[in-house]
């Protein structure tokens, strides 16, 4: 018994096919590459390894692999189906950008501050690392994540997570707080918006309340140790925890104080939700609580009735996960879920349930609460305030079906 | 001598205090301005600052008319957004259909266009100035950029065929989808909106 019970894709690449050499059959969603199967001694106690190595790689058995739904690949979705814990790999965090990632020399790059502020300022990086910093772990959620199981699309069965809600990821970011240069620069009593923009090809640009700067707003140049990743800002990035992720501007060049919001093309035409009264909801900024069961899954397999671990993810962007409830017979009885350590805010928690299996059709389905008091609702609840086209902010329950041969379906709002 | 330390501690305490309130997470010791940057000077900003707003600051000088604009847009927009603005690759710029009540939280077949849905029309010239072309981002002049807002506009039929859009007129156009946004109601606790 090596404790994982539950078998996913990975689980499949790396005991299903013990003693087989050569290529595999792909699974569901698998390019050839990934069922390829790499040769290793047959007893490794019998030959040395190899030495240490500058830059490490992860195991030839474990390619988890981000998943671009669209032809342009504008965008890419997290694997959540094959992680433990809460912490994305940095070269796993889901991607959306909107002029491709640029190439940017950290030695010539600088950062404006400027508008409605007594000193207009410039830092480079080797200034913005000079100042106090901090680390936080927070997820980053696009809110445009989970349209697949709210839409039509969510009646296809064969979904993974990754499929469904790959648009969430979860890292340490390092930075300066933004409020510690605002302070520097000294902002207007007028002042009550910002606008942060890119320097990629879209030259991205959003609106953001002068609050959020003073509470968490962080210009972040660290992720999990590491300078930025490319596609995730580098070198400096405005994160924004707990808000849609296409607010936290990467690539940051410039920051404006302002007394009123730019109504950016980002802000106005794309990321606002229109509503069933005929409005739409206009700086829609934090993401309502959430979870999803990320093990068992599609396209996981119960190789037998008995003992398994439901394992997922829950988070809001109001604060901490209060409790994570599940429910293995279709939202009939609900259980609480064991959530791990660390229950940061506006983060990532993982929750584990035991489950027996006793052979036989059912649906797990988890449901989040943060400590505002917040639930995700059902599908239904979330439809009638929204309505069926609403765009963005889609966190209803999300149901699994296990059927009687064990194998597991994504079953949208069950 | 111990006076005088006890004096330093409790100013040390008591700054540290002061930084607390103001939500400083800075040691006790340093001042809320470190000195540290550089003065940006007015050439690098106006060099940058190329957003406008809904009431039209950062419009810059120049003028475009429809006419113009229609030749600019059969030689840089209609491949990716259709002969006329009907989209193509690429977005669907036309349309002021939005059903009986703005449905578009309804009706999944409703498009999003300029004309139906973009709440200002200020919004068209910063983004077309700072992005469009998408294959030559950043390479349209203001008068490029004027004639190709007016041109829109006037395909959505919000601006007459003889309009000339500049830094005076484009703020006035009122967009048919303005009053229809309204900010986010949305606090957390146990109801879903």
């Amino acid at each position: 018994m090596d404790g994982r019970k539950t078998i996913s894709r990975r689980r499949v690449l790396a005991a299903g096919t013990a003693g087989i050499v050569g290529a595999a059959l792909p699974m569901a969603g698998q390019s050839p590459d990934q069922a390829a199967r790499p040769r290793v001694a047959a007893d490794s106690t019998k030959v040395q390894g190899p030495t240490s190595t500058d830059v490490g790689a992860r195991s030839p058995f474990e390619r988890p692999k981000r998943l671009s739904l669209n032809d342009r690949r504008t965008s890419s979705l997290t694997p959540l189906q094959d992680l433990d814990g809460i912490i994305t790999p940095s070269d796993l965090h889901f991607e959306r950008h909107h002029g491709g990632v640029p190439a940017i020399d950290p030695q010539a790059y600088s950062l404006l501050i400027h508008g409605l502020v007594d000193r207009p300022l410039v830092f480079t990086l080797a200034d913005l690392r000079r100042f106090p910093g901090r680390s936080m772990i927070r997820m980053m959620e696009c809110s445009g994540n989970g349209g697949r199981a709210y839409r039509r699309e969510g009646s296809a069965t064969d979904q993974t997570p990754q499929q469904i809600d790959g648009l969430t990821s979860t890292s340490e970011w390092t930075g300066v707080a933004l409020a510690t240069l605002l302070r520097e620069a000294g902002v207007s009593p007028k002042a009550k918006w910002l606008l942060a923009e890119g320097m990629d090809a879209a030259v991205m640009t959003r609106s953001v309340p002068i609050e959020k700067a003073w509470d968490d707003a962080l210009i972040a140049y660290g992720q999990n140790g590491e300078p930025l990743r490319p596609e995730q800002g580098y070198p400096v990035r405005l994160f924004l925890p707990g808000v849609e992720g296409n607010a936290s501007i990467k690539w940051l060049r410039r920051i404006e104080v302002a007394d009123q919001p730019f109504m950016t093309r980002e802000e106005t035409s794309k990321y606002t939700d229109p509503l069933p009264d005929g409005t739409a909801r206009i700086f829609s900024l934090d993401m309502d609580a959430k979870s999803l069961i990320t093990e068992p899954a599609f396209p996981d397999q119960l190789t037998g009735p008995g003992w398994w671990e439901i394992r997922g993810l829950a988070w809001s962007g109001r604060g901490k996960i209060a409790k994570v409830d599940i429910s293995t017979d279709g939202g009939k009885t609900w259980q609480l879920a064991k959530l791990d350590e660390p229950v940061l805010p506006k983060c990532h928690t993982r929750f584990r349930l035991p489950f027996e299996w006793r052979g036989g059709e059912t649906t797990l389905m988890s449901r989040a609460t943060d400590e505002t008091g917040y639930a995700q609702p059902t599908l239904d609840v979330l439809m009638a305030a929204r309505g069926p086209a609403t765009a963005y902010h889609f966190n209803h329950i999300r149901g699994w079906k296990v059927l009687a041969d064990g194998s597991v379906k994504f079953a949208a709002g069950a | 001598m111990k006076t005088i330390i006890a004096t330093a501690l409790i100013a040390a305490s008591a700054s540290a205090f002061a930084l607390a309130q103001s939500g400083a997470r800075a040691t006790a010791r340093q001042p809320s301005r470190l000195e540290i940057g550089r003065a940006a000077t007015a050439d690098e900003i106006k060099k940058l600052d190329i957003d406008v707003m809904p009431d039209g600051r950062g419009l810059p000088a120049g003028r475009g008319t429809v006419a113009e604009g229609a030749t600019i847009y059969a030689a840089k927009c209609r491949s990716c957004h259709g002969a006329n603005g009907e989209g193509a690759a690429f977005d669907r710029l036309v349309s002021r259909e939005s059903g009986p009540n703005f449905n578009f939280a309804m009706d999944p077949k409703l498009v999003k266009t300029v004309g139906n849905y973009w709440p200002y029309a200020t919004t068209l010239y910063d983004y077309t100035y700072r992005a469009m072309p998408f294959m030559q981002p950043g390479s349209l002049t203001a008068n490029e950029t004027y004639s190709l807002v007016a041109y829109i506009l006037a395909l959505n039929k919000i601006v007459p065929e003889d309009a000339v859009m500049d830094q005076s007129t484009l703020p006035k156009v009122v967009m048919p989808a303005r009053d229809r946004f309204v900010l986010d109601n949305r606090k957390g606790g146990k109801l879903v909106k």
